[in-house]
């Protein structure tokens, strides 16, 4: 039994579904019926053509279903529209569905959910341990996903409502891309990487879009991604970048990251992802951190100021400004900045110790540890503290 | 999504506005609380918010190593003084304001008189796991 092939068929059969007019709560109750099904006859009569008989297996199960509703005669209209079963093409379907799945009408963990649910093929079990909650808080927040959007009657009339818009405005890839950035960062717990999801998914995505923001998340993804196994010691503390060893950095992600982003530039449409991927590459490109060029680091986080009003960007720009002209520069760029910012004195601390300030600097890193987010943060952030106190006498 | 957690104290936090003590409030009274905890609970886990929830028993105990050999030392039951955690629930919600709402809404469980306690809550951020970029 080919999971992966049914994994892969899957959102294209619900696509089909939803835009052959089902309701999309109703269609992916089709589809998993039709999966139990495939599960079971496949191993011993497998079709010729997969997606042509889950196609044909789920709208039979979504007819019945429909036939027994009270709707029926509503509804029996759509039988006569059946199209022949077979292969049909897929590409604006898949499309239609990601663009259902990050409907804005749905909250940011509601539309992770469901994409990773409809478009990923991933259970609801697999959903429920990757974000460490019960999987019948996860079976909930799935299927409120679907009620809202029934309840917003987006998939009911195909072709009229919004389901049946194409992704024609960069607003809705947009929505899309930032739902699968979300996915992204929520890293990896449990059985399912959610980050190597997010680049299947954006990978798939960036295929069928012509857009140029499409291609920067995809080479974001993968330019941050190949540094990952360098960014943990195997203790699980944090290493960072500029004592990473870059020899554990994935050399074929970094350059496919890079060949795509410079192709997404060349079409001369910045956002904010393509700004992103182009400081990401900048510090893949470099053969040690000494090496780094900053100054060009400074100018891009200067464009990404120019794209989005997040003071984190500015925040690292701070970081960059230290590096390229110095502590002292980065620390007038700090100044200008809101202290209560998420990993401000954290940034602080650094250019202290770098300006010849450990005593202003241990004090720094260790309020940034006590408000940093996570445990491999705050952990790296207290011996860095405890760094440059060790070294006064007490 | 953020996980917090919703401290419930039986001693150690600042006074409830209906500060009855609850083994004062009628049998009714009591029901009536327990049923809107239980509803709140049921409520979240249908919105997709609910993680976890437990109650705790007022006896506990402070434990120490103490060297090698020898039992673990305890303080004995809590002292008067301490705080004392009497329950806890832990939310996954879309952040802070969210998680901040709903205890407003657990601290208006019904005490003495129907009326609400108004009791504070403690509401903690988890600590995570670290997310795929931090640079």
């Amino acid at each position: 039994m080919d999971e992966a092939l049914l994994r892969s068929l899957t959102p294209s059969v619900l696509a089909v579904l939803v835009r052959r007019g089902a309701d999309f709560a109703a269609a992916e109750d089709a589809v998993q019926d039709a999966l139990v099904e495939a599960v079971r006859v496949w191993p011993s009569d497998m079709p010729r053509e997969p997606k042509g008989w889950l196609v044909t297996v789920a709208w039979r199960r979504f007819l019945d279903a429909t036939r027994a509703d009270a709707a029926r005669r509503r509804r029996e209209g759509l039988v006569e529209e059946e199209p022949a079963p077979g292969p049909s093409p897929a590409v604006d379907d898949t499309l239609q569905l990601y663009f259902l799945c990050a409907h804005p009408s749905l909250t940011p963990s509601s539309a992770v959910a469901l994409t990773l649910r409809a478009v990923g093929g991933l259970t609801t079990r697999q959903i429920a341990r990757a974000y460490l909650v019960p999987e019948a808080t996860m079976a909930q927040r799935i299927s409120r996903a679907k009620r809202t959007l029934a309840g917003n009657g987006v998939t009911r009339a195909p072709g009229k409502t919004e389901a049946g818009r194409r992704f024609d405005r960069p607003g809705d890839v947009a929505t899309v891309l930032r739902v699968l950035y979300l996915v992204f960062n929520e890293g990896y717990s449990g059985d399912v990487d959610l980050a190597a999801e997010a680049i299947r998914l954006t990978r798939q995505v960036a295929a069928l879009v012509d857009h140029p923001e499409a291609a920067g998340l995809l080479a974001l993804m993968l330019l941050h991604h190949a540094r990952r196994p360098a960014r943990t010691a195997s203790d699980g503390s944090l290493v960072p970048l500029a004592e990473q060893d870059r020899g554990r950095w994935d050399t074929e992600a970094i350059t496919e990251g890079v060949a795509i982003l410079q192709a997404a530039l060349a079409r001369d449409r910045l956002g904010e992802f393509q700004a992103q991927a182009a400081i990401a590459a900048l510090h893949a490109d470099a053969p040690t951190a000494e090496e780094t060029d900053w100054v060009q680091i400074v100018e891009w986080y200067d464009e990404l100021a120019g794209l989005t009003d997040n003071p984190v960007v500015r925040l690292n720009r701070a970081v960059a400004v230290g590096e390229a002209d110095g502590p002292r520069a980065g620390l007038a760029a700090l100044a200008a900045l809101d202290p209560s910012l998420p990993r401000h004195a954290a940034v602080a601390a650094y250019l202290h110790e770098r300006d010849g300030d450990p005593v202003a600097a241990a004090r720094l890193y260790a309020e940034a540890a006590h408000k940093a987010p996570d445990l491999a943060e705050r952990d790296h952030l207290t011996r860095q503290a405890a760094r440059l106190n060790a070294r006064r006498p007490r | 999504m953020a996980k917090y957690l919703l401290l419930k104290h039986y001693r150690g936090a600042p006074a409830p506005a209906n500060d009855v003590p609850m083994d004062r409030w009628t049998p009714e009274e009591i029901s009536a609380h327990m049923q809107y905890m239980h509803d709140f609970a049921a409520r979240l886990e249908k919105t997709g918010e609910f993680v976890d929830g437990q109650a705790l028993a007022p006896e506990g105990a402070w434990v120490r190593y103490d060297g090698e050999g020898r039992p673990p030392v305890t303080d004995g039951p809590f002292a008067e003084t301490k705080d004392l955690i009497a329950g806890w629930m832990v939310i996954d919600v879309d952040g802070y304001e969210r998680a901040v709402e709903l205890a407003g809404e657990l601290s208006a469980a019904p005490g003495a008189g129907g009326k609400p306690i108004h009791e504070w809550l403690e509401v903690r951020p988890f600590l995570t796991a670290p997310p795929t970029i931090t640079e």
